[in-house]
């Protein structure tokens, strides 16, 4: 609990995360520079940092990141909400679940971005298209998650909160969620990947807004070191999405 | 002797299961009574039925023929007067200890702050000051079982039922933790169903102790434990000590015998359908 234990516990392996990262980059800069990697295929890190400041000030990154992130936010939110519930109703019915279990597993692996044409119908040439999209093909895993950690809740857990008389509804909240919660916070966390892959690849299919079309854009004058600048804001949207569900899973399940 | 009426009564209980080769018998008939503040240990081989017993009288399993009442009352379900100890590890992890052992009362609706001061006596009780603030991941096995103790003392039950809770203990913990069991009882005049297949600890803790045979599970025999009280782990050195365990051991193990040959049975019915 000290803080030096804390430092020990998350600042050693986050030093040593980017220590990696850094040599890694290093390694393939000399590899380009060495010629063994061909500039042309993959452009030199100290390039793409430099290129940079350009995306930021000439091709309105921060807007363009902030676009994608809300829509990834929205994305993520309807995926709790909708996909936890699913998840506990399947749970709570066992004809539902047995009928559709396996058909919620399979539409996992249907590449349902390939319906685009269908949502751009429905929902126009807007953010909510690509919303719908990312929500829709990401929703499985956080319906699969929560049903496999509600019905992996220790039976003796249950029994201790029957021992105490808990009502239905206390034996939900006060055991059988939070019991189920790391297998949910996976759920969304594989949920989220799913939604922002799609969220960006839509923004490059229809060419509406957001960092997907930006890259796309730069792809297409050839600018590689402003295209791989232009994922990394792609990857920096995941991180912050990351740390921002680590810190609400512990908030809400400390002791793990 | 005075006329006192039991607080727990069990009548002719049997429990059958549906299992793939016909219907198990697991407890065949079993009836015992016991008395406010009595000890009393129930003790069988593995597989005898043990844990079976414990749910019935804990009111989570029905489904048997038989009779269990608590202060005249029939049991139909859990029953606020009888508090659980399970055999398996059963901390609630994502709760620190103090909110732990304060959870039956946050359920029966009591406020923090009077929650909280109750809660703490009974983590002073199993002797764990000190660690309120700790989440169960960072307490030994023998810690952590002391949690589900005061969780379910804090809930003061007029009988406390036990499940071979020290079975994952190593012999030194369970001894000591035996040492605890007994001053708490003896604070508390806590009555105590204990269940387990542990020889030294049934005689270290018991006023009595119900032999259970192996399958069916019926009651063999029940013999009075007359040791003084107050006791504690220095007792196992004792010659009465040793007589008692003696005696019971010679009925134990002929069950346990047969128990061991019903699984090499098992084993070699298996193999065989395994190999041909
Ligand atoms: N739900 C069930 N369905 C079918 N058979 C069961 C069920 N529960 C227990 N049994 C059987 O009933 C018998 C008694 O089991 P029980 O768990 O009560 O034994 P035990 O005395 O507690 O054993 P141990 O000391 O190993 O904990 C065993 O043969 C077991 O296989
Ligand atoms: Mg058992």
């Amino acid at each position: 609990m000290s803080a030096r234990g804390a430092i020990q516990r998350e600042g050693i392996p986050f030093v040593f995360g980017i220590l990696c990262l850094l040599a890694v980059i290093t390694v393939i800069e000399m590899l380009i520079r060495w010629g063994m990697i061909n500039p042309f295929i993959v452009p030199k890190p100290t390039d793409i940092v430099m290129s940079f400041e350009r995306i930021i000030l000439e091709e309105n990154i921060l807007p363009r990141f902030m676009m994608t992130f809300g829509e990834a936010l929205m994305a993520s939110l309807m995926l709790s909400v909708v996909g936890i519930s699913l998840g506990v109703l399947l749970h709570r019915n066992t004809t539902v679940r047995l009928a559709t279990q396996n058909w919620v597993a399979a539409i996992a692996s249907a590449p349902l971005v390939l319906m685009y044409p269908l949502f751009l119908v429905i929902f126009g040439r807007s953010a909510w298209t690509i919303i719908m999209i990312a929500f829709v093909s990401a929703l499985p895993p956080v319906i699969l998650k929560t049903l496999e950690g509600l019905a992996g809740t220790r039976a003796v857990l249950i029994n201790v909160g029957r021992s105490f008389k808990l009502t239905p509804s206390q034996l939900y909240w006060k055991i059988l969620f939070p019991a189920a919660l790391p297998n949910i916070f996976v759920g969304v966390r594989l949920g989220m990947i799913f939604a922002l892959i799609n969220i960006v690849g839509v923004e490059f299919l229809i060419n509406f807004g957001g960092l997907g079309q930006l890259v796309n854009e730069l792809a297409e004058r050839y600018d590689l070191p402003g295209t791989y600048a232009a994922i990394c804001f792609v990857i920096l949207v995941s991180v912050v999405f990351f740390i921002g569900t680590e810190r609400i899973e512990r908030w809400l399940r400390p002791g793990t | 002797m005075p006329a006192v009426d039991p607080i727990l009564v069990v009548e002719n209980i049997v429990k059958r299961f549906e299992t793939q080769d016909g219907v198990l018998v697991a407890v065949d008939d079993v009836s015992f009574n016991v008395m406010p503040g009595e000890f009393l240990s129930v003790i069988g081989p593995s597989g005898c039925g043990k844990s079976t017993l414990f749910n019935v009288m804990g009111g989570l399993l029905g489904g048997y023929e038989g009779r269990i009442s608590v202060g005249g009352e029939t049991v139909r379900g859990p029953h606020a007067s009888i508090g659980m100890i399970f055999q398996e590890e059963s901390t609630f992890p994502w709760r620190t200890v103090i909110d732990n052992v304060a959870f039956p009362l946050e359920i029966a609706g009591m406020a923090k702050v009077e929650r909280t001061e109750k809660a703490r006596h009974f983590i002073d009780l199993v002797g764990l000051n000190g660690f309120e603030r700790r989440y169960p991941s960072e307490l030994s096995g023998g810690m952590r079982q002391r949690v589900s103790m005061a969780r379910t003392l804090a809930s003061e039950p007029k009988i406390l039922l036990m499940d071979e809770p020290f079975a994952a203990l190593d012999e030194q913990t369970r001894l000591l933790l035996g040492d605890k069991v007994l001053q708490i009882q003896q604070d508390l005049k806590q009555t105590t169903l204990l269940i387990t297949h542990n020889l030294t600890e049934a005689v270290q803790l018991s006023d009595r102790i119900l032999v259970m045979t192996y399958r069916p599970g019926k009651t063999k025999r029940i013999v009075e434990i007359a040791l003084p009280r107050p006791r504690n782990s220095e007792i196992v050195s004792s010659d009465d000590f040793g007589r008692y365990v003696a005696q019971i051991w010679s009925d134990l193990r002929e069950e346990a015998s047969k128990g061991l040959k019903d699984d090499e049975a098992r084993r070699v019915r298996s193999g065989g359908a395994g190999a041909s």
